[in-house]
Order: structure tokens, then C-alpha cells, then sequence
């Protein structure tokens, strides 16, 4: 018998915000140790009121736009209660009555064309801590660094029908909310809940459904998915088990889902609307000037850049990390040709981030500095060799372009005099190489050349100090 | 008598009660479970007293989680007035001239009951006008900082220092300070009296009433008999909510992060139902009862969300009372006085008593004691209540 897999997602992406949702506090990656990043309000202390994070909700509506989503424009913070020592205040708060972003969609790629995945609904809420077992010791200890943690949970409609569906839009949504600011989505900052059923194919009847939980890798979550199948295939075949409505847990070890303990699943949440939140009210005016502020899709800005006339792959190059197109976008704003800002970004930024072993995505460099570097060449101020050293110098050493130009004195325009001088030393020097060119080999003008270039030490415009050499050998005739 | 839990500076001329966070002082609410929870901050309503130059004299015993009728579940024990009978130990601090004001967290009409047992004033501000970062959390919805003083000045000065928004409370009201004043002209006011509160106060009250109904109209004011038909629905609503968010809220206390941990436990279960079980007294335990199950799954919109229903018909109630008058006038509680009595009977008798004190908590409105009655008036409309209580409290003294 064939049979169809019925799939649905709720996915958990951690907002990329300065602070958590409900406190200054920055976020955990900036923790070296555990509770580092903590404070009164995230440890549940009493007396601390929790203050909406703004930007954290806008990242939120952001989301709910690039999935197409509707936005509610009244949304509510909600309690729910449950018992954990990870969960310090016994409570999470979360969206339950009104979520900020209902009913959308987004297309996934697939084998066969393309599916759209309906979404049910976007809603934020926070993380909680984290708990580290000392087996040897027999102890387990409580890290609050992650509680408070801005999240949004994505509810898909059970609309996947395989495994190679739920990779792709997992894939896709990672893309998206990176490229557009909403989450780095590194590893275990995109969690995933999978709601999985299969029933014979054609028929009405849904079968039964189980859930797995918490799983972050996507090669975890493809395993899962097989043998979750295989599982409910056996049992309705093979009588192998009776399948149950209940929440199990992938054991990436063992290769297989295990029941997850009633006690950890059967709990009333008890929720309420939480009354030290107000409603969140994204009136027309927000609403307006967050789309007016939404940062360009992928398909958008490779539309933009092709326009622009850049080569395929550098475009792929650059779409490729959202921080390239900003810092691309910037220097092209500030005046320099698009084919050259790219070359500077992909040949010579990535050439030298090669040479300390880190790749182009780890490129930090100012715009203005890039532009300086790229100017400076553009109006002959330093030669393109020189503005790779500057280069290398700005993103290694973190100098500023502008004074490390003056202080190495590679200002071509300003130093002619010291090339002259260079040029002229060099040939009441080398008498026999003065002698074998004006003699007619004409080679020798090469070594002569070599060793102005070696004792400026790559200071002064090549094509400069050889015009300079020509003119003065010429004299000496 | 002692009334502080911990005495902080002896020239100090306000008392702060035990629910309100003072940095470096043991803070407990009168519950065991707090046992050495030492705050790293102070409450706001406190910073400010302190900023304008007050100096604390102590922190006062209150009912555990300001959730009894005037302290008497206190883990610290029960303060009594000298003729045996109970009032909180804020109020009686005042009464004896010990402080001059004192912060007192209005939770479920504690406070205002206090100052009726003890014969002083106590005003429960407009919800949102006095920050409730750094006190213990309770109801969250209702709860609210509010003075208590001999004299409705003494209260007017000290309000004005501690109203006015706070940026780390995310219900407090824009305006940054508030101007009270206690010297509106009484004469001309209308002022309404809820037949139902009147009707079920005892005979001691209702002559209490009759006194100052006479008092008013001596001073021109006009007194009417108006009916809320549904105030025990207010009174119910307010109970669920109370009880629901005071689950909520003290479920964190559960033996890991702070307070009491039981000494025995196995595992992490027991030490959560032995920290509990040991660490809570009687009253916050049937609130932690009653709240949950108000809010469990099969009861959610048979009663919490139906409260929340009432909460909005009965501030449209008050809206249309406060478009015909601007004061109300109703009892505090039943009787004149209140006894010792079964710890076991709290939360019955609390319920009885909120009758009187639901409607400002449950819809954010001032509510003012004073002369042993009770006087509301719309939001922000406490320089009202304050002339109104420093007119009367001018005939009495003549
Ligand atoms: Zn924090």
C-alpha cells in the first residue's frame, strides 16, 4: 500500500536583538561563562517588571512580512505556567491569545516544482535557561544566560508531504531571516518541533499523530522523519506496536525516537494574559514605517546587482552574506564603480582573510575605509598594489587608511622628489647596468627598475618611476 | 508593640511595609519562603522618598503576600492593637505617631482596612501613577503603592513625591509627577452612597456612615443613594484574578533560586512540594488553590475570562457613576473592629470583606480611608477624595 506523510512544523528562531525581549540585558552570545549575561528581571527575581523589547517585536512583524503573513495589529503577552528549574520565574511568557502574525504562506522549492507551506501563525516569546548535568557529581546546575532570550515560534499548517519539503523551507527560512537581519539562525538558534502522521494515500482519515520534539540539526531532523515513517508503517502493516497520540524525542545516538514521559508532556499551561504587559498595538503608522524599512530580499537585491552589471557569480558571492551587500551597497553609494567595489570585496578582502586560514563571511571592514583604499587608487593617489597593502593593513591591523598612507608615505604625488632622488642614486650607482643599456641592451633598464622599486621598498607608482628612470638614463647619454 | 520586622534608621519618619524591596534588607512579605531574600534593589516608590530627602524608620510586618484582612498571617507573627483586637502594624506606626506616613502595598484592601481599625487615613492611588517595580509581586493587575498618614496633607505630600511614570514599570502612566491638592471646595459636590455596601455593613458601621452623610451635607455637599447592582460580581471577579495572579506570581518561590529550601528532599519534586508545603502559610496556600484552578483549562472561561469581562463592565459602571458624582461613599469593611481568629477562615473571611474594597483594584480607580469610611472617586480624581477627607477632618476637630 502507498502512503501519504502528513507533516507540520513549529519552528523556534532566535531573534537577532542588542538586548533579551524583556530586559537590557545583552544577548547570551556575548557570555563567556555561564550566568554572565544575567540580571534581577531574567533570574525571576521579584520586584522586576518585564519592559517589551521594541525592536524585538519589529523583527517579529519583519518575519511575519517576508512570510507573507497577516499582522495583527493587536497582540497580547500571555503566561504560561509550568514547573522547571531552567524556567526561573515558573512561568514563560509567550503569545496564546493573540499572536502578533496569523495566516501566510512561503514558497519551498522542491523536485518537483515549487510547494507553498502555509503558515498558522508567528509567535514570539522567550527562551528559557538551560540546565548543565554533572553526572560524575550527581548535580545538575541552572544557566540563566539564554533565559528572556527574544524567540519566534513559526507554526506551519500540516501542509509537508516529505522529508526533502521540511529541509528545504527550513533551508529557505534560514536564508531569509539571515539575509534579512532577523536571525543569524547559528547553530541551535533554530529549533524544530515536528508533528508527523501518515495514512493510506487518498484516504480522508488522518492517521495518528506523534510529535518530536527540540531537534536542531537539519541532518538530526531528516533522520527523525525516516524512521518516524518507518515506525508508523510497521505498526499499521506489521502490528509492530499501537501508535498513540503522544510527544517523543529524537536520540541522534541510538538512531531512533523514544516516548517522552507523560509527567513531561500532559501539563494544563494554566494561561492568562499577563497583566504587567500591556497589549503590543502596531497602529498604521508603525506598521507603515516597518515596511517601508524592510530590508531587500535576495531575489531583490540579485535583480538590483544585475542591473547593475555585476557577473553572476559574483552576485551568488556576494547574496551570499548580508553583511557583503552592506558593505558593497555603502562604498557603491559612496561614488565607487560596482565592478571594481566587487572585485576589491571577492579578490582581494577574501584574499587576504585567506591567508590568516577565515573566510569572506568574516570580513569586517568599514565601508568608508574600503571606499578611502578604492578612491585613493581611482584618483592615482597610491597604485593598486599599494591599496592592497593598505588593505591588508586596514583589515589585519584595524589603522586607519588615510594616516597609515601618510605615515608609510605611499602618497605617490606627494613623494615625487623622493623618487627622483631614489631614481638618481640608483643609477650613479649601478654603472654597470648605465653602461650595458646606454651600450644598447636594453634589458638592463629591468634590473635598474628593480632595484629603484626594491629600495623605495614598494613605495610610488610603478608606471611613475618608470618614466622617471627612462627620462634620467636618457640625460646620461 | 513592635511593628517593624527590621528597624533601619531611628530618626527615620516613614515606615516602608514588608512588601515593598528595600536594597540590602532582608524582604520577605511575611512569608517563611522568603526567608534571606535580600533584594540588590529598592523599590522606586522608595528611591524616590529617599531622592527628596525622607529617611525610612523600618520595614512593618504585613499578612503574607498582602493577602489577609490586616496582617494577621504575618510569618513574623501578629501585630495587635492594645486592646487585643487586629489592625496592620503600618496603620497602628501612624496612629502612634512612631512614623509620620508609611508605604503601604493595596493588594486586596489590607491597608485600607488597617487605617479604619486604627483610625487614620490611607489613599490607594490611580493604577499606573505610582511604579510597582521592586515589590513583591502579587496581583499584578490591581496592585498598587498608596500612603497612609494621620491627615489627608501628610498623605497629599507624600503621594506627590512617589506618583509620577516610571520607565522600568511597563504600566505606569506617562506624566511624569502628579499636583494633588487637598483644598477643592467641598460645597456643590455630589457624592453617592451604594445601597448595596451600605446594606451590608453592621449597625456600628452604618452609624458611622450616617455621621459622616450628615457632616457632608452640613458642609453643602450633595448626597444621594445610588445601587450597584452587581457589586458582589466585582467582589467575585476581583477574587479570581487576585487568587489567579498571585498563583502565578508565587510560583517562583519554589526552593531553588532563593528564600527557603526544605532541608529534606530526594529529588527535585520533593523539593519543590517540601520547600512549598513548609514555606507557605495557610492563606497564600488556598489562593494557590483557588488560583489554579480558576485558571486551568476547564474552568478558564467559566471564570478567568468571565472576570475579565466583569473588569470591563464594572469600569463602564464607574465611568457612568463618576459622570453623575464625584465621590462615592461605602464602608471599608463590616465591622468597626476584628478579633483574633482562626487561621483556617482567612481566605472565607477575606472574601467577605473584599465586597467593600473589590471595585478600585479590579478597575484601577483611587479609593481613599478616611474617618473610618471609605470615599472613590473617578481616575485621578484623588485631590477630590484628599478635600474631601481634609474638610471633614476639619468639622471633627472643632
Ligand atoms: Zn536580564
Amino acid at each position: 500500500m502507498k502512503y501519504e506523510v502528513v507533516m507540520g512544523l513549529e519552528t523556534h528562531v532566535e531573534l537577532e536583538t542588542k538586548s533579551k525581549i524583556f530586559c537590557s540585558c545583552g544577548g547570551h552570545s556575548e557570555a563567556d561563562q555561564p550566568n554572565d549575561c544575567v540580571c534581577p528581571a531574567c533570574c525571576g527575581m521579584p520586584g522586576m517588571l518585564p519592559v517589551t523589547n521594541k525592536h524585538a517585536v519589529e523583527l517579529a512583524v519583519k518575519a511575519g512580512i517576508m512570510l507573507n503573513c497577516h499582522i495583527n495589529q493587536y497582540a497580547t503577552f500571555d503566561k504560561k505556567s509550568y514547573y522547571y528549574p531552567d524556567l526561573p520565574c515558573a512561568y514563560q511568557i509567550t503569545q496564546w491569545f493573540h499572536p502578533i502574525c496569523t495566516d501566510g504562506y512561503v514558497e519551498v522549492p522542491t523536485k518537483y516544482g515549487t510547494s507553498r507551506i502555509g503558515i498558522k501563525q508567528i509567535h514570539m516569546e522567550e527562551d528559557a535557561g538551560k540546565l548543565v548535568h554533572d553526572d560524575w557529581a550527581d548535580v545538575s546546575y541552572v544557566d540563566f544566560n539564554r533565559t528572556s532570550v527574544p524567540l519566534i515560534e513559526i507554526v506551519s499548517r500540516p501542509d509537508f508531504r516529505s522529508a526533502e519539503e521540511v529541509l528545504n523551507y527550513l533551508e529557505k527560512l534560514k536564508a531569509m531571516f539571515r539575509f534579512g537581519g532577523i536571525s543569524e539562525c547559528e547553530e541551535g538558534a533554530m529549533r524544530c518541533d515536528v508533528n508527523i502522521s501518515i495514512c493510506p494515500e487518498g484516504s480522508e482519515e488522518l492517521g495518528v499523530r506523534s510529535e518530536i520534539k527540540n531537534m536542531s540539526s537539519l541532518t538530526a531532523i531528516e533522520r527523525a522523519i525516516k524512521y518516524e515513517v518507518a515506525r508508523h508503517i510497521d505498526a499499521l502493516e506489521r502490528h509492530t506496536e499501537t501508535l498513540v497520540q503522544e510527544t517523543r524525542r529524537w536520540d541522534d545516538i541510538k538512531n531512533r525516537t523514544f516516548a517522552m514521559r507523560n509527567k513531561e508532556t500532559a501539563a494544563d499551561y494554566r494561561y492568562f494574559p499577563d497583566p504587567n504587559l500591556m497589549p503590543i498595538v502596531v497602529d498604521d503608522e508603525w506598521l507603515a514605517s516597518i515596511r517601508e524599512h524592510m530590508p531587500a530580499t535576495i531575489e531583490e537585491k540579485t535583480a538590483e546587482y544585475t542591473d547593475m552589471g555585476l557577473s553572476a557569480q559574483d552576485i551568488a558571492s556576494l547574496v551570499s552574506e548580508r553583511k557583503l551587500c552592506d558593505i558593497f551597497d555603502a562604498v557603491v553609494a559612496d561614488g565607487r564603480k560596482p565592478g571594481d567595489t566587487a572585485a576589491w570585496i571577492l579578490t582581494d578582502c577574501a584574499g587576504i582573510l585567506r591567508r590568516s586560514g577565515k573566510v569572506i563571511g568574516e570580513l569586517n571592514i568599514a565601508p568608508d575605509d574600503l571606499s578611502y583604499i578604492i578612491g585613493a587608487v581611482d584618483e592615482g593617489k597610491i597604485n593598486r598594489n599599494v591599496g592592497k597593502k593598505v588593505l591588508s593593513a586596514v583589515i589585519e591591523k584595524g589603522v586607519s587608511p588615510e594616516q597609515y598612507i601618510k605615515e608609510q608615505a605611499l602618497d605617490a604625488k606627494v613623494d615625487e622628489s623622493l623618487l627622483l632622488e631614489t631614481v638618481q642614486k640608483v643609477l650613479a650607482t649601478e654603472t654597470k647596468a648605465v653602461g650595458d643599456y646606454l651600450g644598447g641592451k636594453t634589458k638592463a633598464l629591468q634590473s635598474l627598475f628593480g632595484s629603484c622599486m626594491k629600495a623605495l621598498r614598494g613605495k610610488g607608482d610603478p608606471a611613475v618611476i618608470r618614466e622617471l628612470l627612462e627620462k634620467e638614463i636618457e640625460k646620461l647619454r | 508593640m513592635e511593628y517593624f520586622v527590621t528597624e533601619i534608621d531611628r530618626d527615620g519618619t516613614v515606615a516602608v511595609d514588608d512588601t515593598i524591596l528595600i536594597k540590602d534588607y532582608e524582604t520577605k512579605a511575611g512569608s517563611h519562603i522568603l526567608d534571606g531574600f535580600v533584594p540588590l534593589f529598592s523599590g522606586d516608590a522608595v528611591e524616590r522618598l529617599l531622592g527628596a530627602g525622607y529617611a525610612v524608620r523600618g520595614k512593618t510586618h504585613t499578612g503574607e503576600f498582602g493577602l489577609d484582612i490586616a496582617g494577621e498571617t504575618s510569618y513574623h507573627g501578629v501585630c495587635r492593637k492594645a486592646d487585643g483586637t487586629l489592625s496592620t502594624a503600618a496603620a497602628e506606626a501612624v496612629a502612634a505617631g512612631v512614623v509620620r506616613q508609611a508605604l503601604c502595598v493595596d493588594v486586596n484592601g489590607a491597608p485600607r482596612r488597617g487605617a479604619a481599625l486604627s483610625g487614620v487615613d490611607f489613599l490607594k492611588p490611580t493604577y499606573g501613577t505610582v511604579s510597582r517595580y521592586g515589590i513583591i509581586p502579587t496581583a499584578c493587575s490591581g496592585e498598587q503603592v498608596g500612603v497612609c498618614a494621620g491627615d489627608a496633607e501628610s498623605v497629599k505630600e507624600l503621594l506627590a513625591v512617589i506618583a509620577g511614570h516610571d520607565g522600568k514599570d511597563g504600566t505606569s502612566l506617562p506624566a511624569a509627577s502628579y499636583d494633588y491638592t487637598a483644598d477643592k471646595t467641598i460645597a456643590g459636590l455630589k457624592i453617592a452612597v451604594v445601597q448595596e455596601y451600605y446594606d451590608a455593613a453592621a449597625d456600628e458601621i452604618k452609624a458611622r456612615l450616617d455621621a459622616y452623610i450628615a457632616s457632608l451635607k452640613e458642609a453643602d455637599a450633595e448626597v444621594t443613594m445610588i445601587s450597584l447592582p452587581d457589586a458582589k460580581a466585582y467582589a467575585t471577579a476581583w477574587q479570581i484574578m487576585l487568587s489567579a495572579e498571585t498563583c502565578n506570581n508565587i510560583s517562583r518561590y519554589d526552593g531553588v533560586k532563593f528564600g527557603y529550601r526544605t532541608p529534606t528532599y530526594k529529588d527535585i519534586d520533593e523539593l519543590y512540594v517540601n520547600s512549598r508545603t513548609e514555606g507557605l502559610g495557610f492563606t497564600a496556600k488556598a489562593n494557590v488553590l483557588y488560583g489554579s484552578d480558576v485558571l486551568s483549562k476547564n474552568q478558564y472561561l467559566r471564570c478567568y475570562d468571565k472576570s475579565l469581562r466583569i473588569r470591563r463592565l464594572a469600569s463602564e459602571k464607574m465611568k457612568e457613576v463618576f459622570a453623575a458624582y464625584d465621590a462615592v461613599l461605602c464602608p471599608v469593611m463590616r465591622t468597626a473592629s476584628v478579633e483574633a481568629y482562626d487561621t483556617a477562615d482567612t481566605f472565607e473571611r477575606t472574601q467577605q470583606e473584599l465586597l467593600f474594597t473589590a471595585v478600585p483594584s479590579l478597575t484601577g480607580i483611587p479609593a481613599m480611608v478616611t474617618g473610618g469610611v471609605q470615599l472613590w472617586s473617578a481616575a485621578f480624581g484623588e485631590s477630590t477624595l484628599l478635600s474631601i477627607a481634609k474638610a471633614m477632618e476639619g468639622r471633627a476637630d472643632k
